[in-house]
């Protein structure tokens, strides 16, 4: 335990902890002090320059200042607050003359600082740089003079293990740009997004697309909503971290316009029947001593897929063929659901929320497309993160916190497996509750699988199913996924299944997760998921009827099985 | 000599550094002779950024083996066999047919001395981008603590010294140190480097070397951008502090012009990592440039950004725009900013 020790700030004691800064105390007793460039789980840059405060009648800035015993310290003084108002004039400089454009809207950090400062940013003009801005796959996107410098992208960056970005250039041509090493590429994973301050860096909309499609009388509007989204979004209406919202998102949905309310969830399902299968078949050939690629690896992170197809091609036989939850339960709508409801599935457009950036660039992927009732169909339309969603009711005067609960669709049923999706640990331990069931005719007896969950970006647990020990990690960030790989070129029998997610603490902590995104926020969110998993009456993906009912309609098709299913992998290039 | 002795010698002979901070040289060798660690670097920096300051370009062409005497004298004070030099490119180039062959002489002794070249700039000289620089990392400065220095090259410590200062060391080690230092003087007849007695006053340097104007003057004392500014009534007072520079400006010279110099500096410089500096010197630039020769200085626009750049900059290159700005505006023009 850190000593305690007592600090005064404008003449008041609070209580601190040795080795803490002036800004985090400040915080921590909900004191105001600006600051931008500051991230509770960043390298502190202290380039920003906003939050200082006077401590021994020097100014200094309180994000740097190591707070000790007795130390007084000022915040308040005239000469301060002008000096934060003319840092923040010069950094936002022409921030608002981007906000018509902006899809963030409120609550934009920046514009939050300025108002609260009293600065317009138009006091001064930003040097326009001939930069464009950059696509990040289908996924992202930045723009160099939106920027304002203070690396918080940069950071996150190197930390998910890509180094991708990086900020180049002197003076007022200080710039962002990115990494021209053929070796590395942005893996679409969207971190830099939700650490991003000023929405220089973000996902590429699809906002005006479903707004769109909301529009259109001639189409069938499905929404699905991903199993991070419903404990995240509250955050965006000042709810309590990690609150279920589920059942107002299905009414808010129903408000925008949406026809039918499915859920992510049901295809999390899906997906995990499948993964099951493949994990079970693949231990019983190794059982058999026939050749097949363990350990199985999961497939349902766009992010990592890309990340393993670039960087380790070598591995892709080891990536389960089941295709994503999204892209599972997408064209299951298409075909399945279209049939029984007797409608044409090219009038559908599905419309998934997820926590996630490079679900955009997986919505995108040709080979996911399939052909129903003579239709060339894709099974995801438009992928809207949970920031786009809060946008989104916001523009349509929707306040979610007052709304009325109600249920989904009946297609929307889901188990307690699925909800556990967004975390990371989710994946794994909904897969071996199945598996226990393919492989042994028996139900798992202990279904919280404590070793695998929580934030820890490698966890390792020897899994009984039956008499059979499977040994297991979940893996969340690149950084821990080279290692985890490392180690499996090295030991090829270290695990037999492994999970692995992009972002830290899995979904939850998605690129498209609200920005008041931080580890103790993600933390509190996945507590929100473990709970609703515990609530459910169906824990097990295989008790969900829905998707028993979808499999059996595609007993007599399996041609289109094979094809809405299952998924292959290639590597990939720099930009791919 | 041993090096008690030395280090006594250089207490004695009150040598401070050279690069414009003007530390003490024995309580830094004490400093870093005392840490524990394995391994430590000398450094020498040899990239002077400011404008018209040459003197360790001069010292480097016509005194090297003092130099790299007193590296060598440094690197046996902390019981090092490695050491760098921070290059300036250019300088590297105009000197390398004197430096690579005592270079070679240094190694045939056990020394390894290795040339780090870089692109000429202010940011350079900077204790911390320096470092950042070698190691292969961005040119821009490091916190203030833990001391750049005490992190030094790959975690090891690093004694840092200016070309000047190494001079000054091998002179106390032969025992021919004299109290001087050197000087760019420029804006004169005679204009070059000079070496002369450091209590001497300014006025009297010019007169000496035979560079008082016959016109009426003002002067910059210290650095070409960073250095204060005077007027020839106080120049009779005044030492050279900081980097060794003289500067004159006829009196003629209007504000438009000088400060035109003076922001274009720091607009150029700024390594742009904090706000204050980066966009701060360029809103001077753009502002000054907008304002025709002969009106108004807009002052009042420009005072907050001077301030903020002073009191809020991350490091010491940012802050220093303050003093040639606030001392002109008062000596010469006569307005506290
Ligand atoms: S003051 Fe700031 S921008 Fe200027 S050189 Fe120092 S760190 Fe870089
Ligand atoms: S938050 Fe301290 S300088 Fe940016």
């Amino acid at each position: 335990m850190p000593n305690t020790i007592t600090v005064y700030i404008d003449g008041q004691a609070y209580q601190a902890e040795e080795g803490q800064s002036i800004l985090q105390v400040a915080m921590s007793n909900q004191l105001d002090i600006p600051h931008l460039c500051y991230h509770e789980d960043l390298p502190i840059e202290a380039n920003c320059r906003l939050c200082l405060v006077e401590s021994e009648g020097k100014i200094t800035t309180s994000c740097t200042l190591k707070a000790s015993e007795g130390m007084k310290v000022s915040t308040k003084n005239e000469e301060l607050v002008e000096m934060r108002q003319e840092n923040l004039r010069l950094l936002l400089a022409s921030h608002v003359k981007n906000c018509p454009k902006c899809q963030k809207k409120q609550p934009c950090p920046a514009f939050g600082l300025m108002q609260k400062y009293g600065v317009t940013s138009e006091e001064y003009q930003r040097k326009m740089l001939d930069l464009a801005v950059h696509k990040m796959g289908s996924a992202a996107e930045f723009d160099p003079n939106l920027c304002v410098k203070c690396g918080r992208c940069v950071n996150i960056c190197a930390e998910i293990g890509i180094n991708f970005l990086k900020i180049e250039g002197k003076g007022a041509d200080a710039h962002l740009t990115y990494n021209q090493n053929p070796k590395v590429d942005c893996i679409y994973c969207g971190q830099c997004t939700v650490h991003c301050p000023v929405n220089a860096i973000r996902e590429q909309s699809h906002l005006e697309q479903v707004e769109a499609a909301l529009l259109d009388k001639d189409k069938i509007l499905i929404a699905q909503m991903a199993p991070s989204v419903r404990t995240s979004i509250g955050e965006e209406f000042g709810q309590e971290v990690g609150l279920n919202m589920e059942k107002k998102m299905f009414t808010a949905l129903r408000q925008l316009g949406f026809e039918k309310i499915f859920d992510v969830n049901t295809g999390a399902d899906i997906t995990t029947m499948i993964e099951a299968k493949d994990l079970s078949n693949r231990l019983k050939k190794r059982d058999a001593g026939e050749a097949t690629a363990l350990p199985m690896f999961t497939s349902c992170c766009p992010g990592w897929v890309k990340f393993l197809e670039f960087y380790y091609p070598d591995f892709i036989d080891h990536l389960t063929t089941a295709r994503s939850p999204q892209i599972h339960s997408g064209a299951a709508y298409k075909t399945w659901w279209a049939d029984k409801a007797g409608v044409d599935p090219s009038k559908i457009v599905v419309v998934s929320i997820m926590p996630c950036t490079s679900k955009k660039y997986e919505a995108e992927m040709e080979k996911f497309n399939f052909e129903h009732k003579g239709h060339k169909l894709k099974p995801v339309d438009f992928v809207l993160t949970t920031r786009e969603m809060a946008t989104l009711l916001k523009k349509n005067q929707i306040d979610l916190p007052s709304l009325e609960e109600s249920e989904a669709d009946t297609e929307g049923e889901y188990s307690g497996a699925a909800a556990i999706y967004g975390a990371s640990g989710g994946v794994m331990e909904s897969a071996l509750r199945t598996a226990t069931h393919i492989l042994t005719g028996e139900e798992m007896p202990n279904l919280e699988l404590e070793e695998v969950r929580g934030m820890k970006g490698i966890k390792r647990a020897t899994i009984k199913i039956g008499d059979k020990e499977i040994k297991v990690a979940v893996v969340a960030t690149a950084r821990n996924a080279r290692n985890v790989l490392e180690e499996i070129k090295r030991n090829k029998e270290a695990y037999d299944y492994v999970e692995f997610m992009a972002c830290p603490g899995g979904c939850i902590g998605g690129g498209g997760q609200p920005l008041t995104s931080t580890n103790a926020i993600i933390k509190k969110r996945i507590a929100g998921l473990y709970s609703i998993d515990a609530k459910k009456n169906r824990r097990r993906a295989h008790e969900n009827k829905v998707v028993r009912e979808f499999f059996s309609y595609l007993t007599d098709k399996p041609l289109l099985a094979e094809k809405i299913l299952y998924t292959s992998y290639s590597a990939k290039n720099k930009f791919e | 000599m041993y090096q008690d002795e030395l280090l006594a010698k250089i207490e004695e002979a009150g040598l401070v550094g050279r690069g414009g901070a003007a530390f003490p040289v024995h309580l830094k060798w004490q400093r870093i002779k005392s840490l524990k660690n394995p391994k430590k670097y000398v450094v020498c920096n040899a990239s002077e950024g400011e404008i018209g300051v040459e003197k360790d370009l001069y010292i480097l062409k016509n005194y090297p083996e003092e130099v790299i005497r007193g590296l060598l004298l440094a690197m046996d004070f902390l019981g090092t066999k490695e050491a760098y030099i921070n290059f300036n490119k250019d300088y590297y180039q105009a000197t390398k047919n004197k430096i690579d062959p005592l270079l070679d002489l240094c190694r045939k002794k056990g020394y390894l001395v290795s040339i780090f070249q870089e692109e000429p700039s202010y940011i350079g000289g900077e204790t911390g981008a320096l470092l950042n620089a070698i190691e292969g990392k961005k040119t821009q400065p490091r916190p203030e603590s833990p001391s750049p220095s005490l992190k030094g090259i790959f975690g090891y410590p690093v004694l840092l010294h200016n070309v000047e200062t190494l001079y000054d060391i091998a002179r106390v080690s032969m025992g021919t140190f004299k109290a001087t230092r050197f000087s760019t003087i420029l804006g004169v007849r005679n204009e070059g480097v000079y070496q002369f007695g450091i209590k001497q006053k300014v006025a009297d340097i010019l007169r000496e070397t035979n560079n008082y104007p016959e016109f009426p003057f003002f002067v910059q004392v210290g650095g070409g951008a960073s250095g204060e500014i005077l007027t020839s009534d106080q120049a009779e007072q005044a030492v050279v502090g900081g980097c060794g520079s003289i500067e004159i400006y006829k009196t003629s010279t209007s504000s438009k012009q000088f400060l035109d110099k003076i922001f274009n500096f720091y607009a150029k410089e700024s390594c742009g990592k904090c706000t204050p500096c980066r966009d701060g010197s360029w809103q001077l630039q753009q502002m000054l440039a907008e304002i025709e020769e002969g009106s108004e200085i807009t002052w009042q626009k420009i005072a907050p950004i001077i301030k903020v750049m002073e009191k809020s900059s991350y490091c010491g290159l940012g802050k220093s725009i303050a003093l040639p700005v606030k001392s002109y505006a008062k000596n010469i023009l006569g307005i506290e900013i």
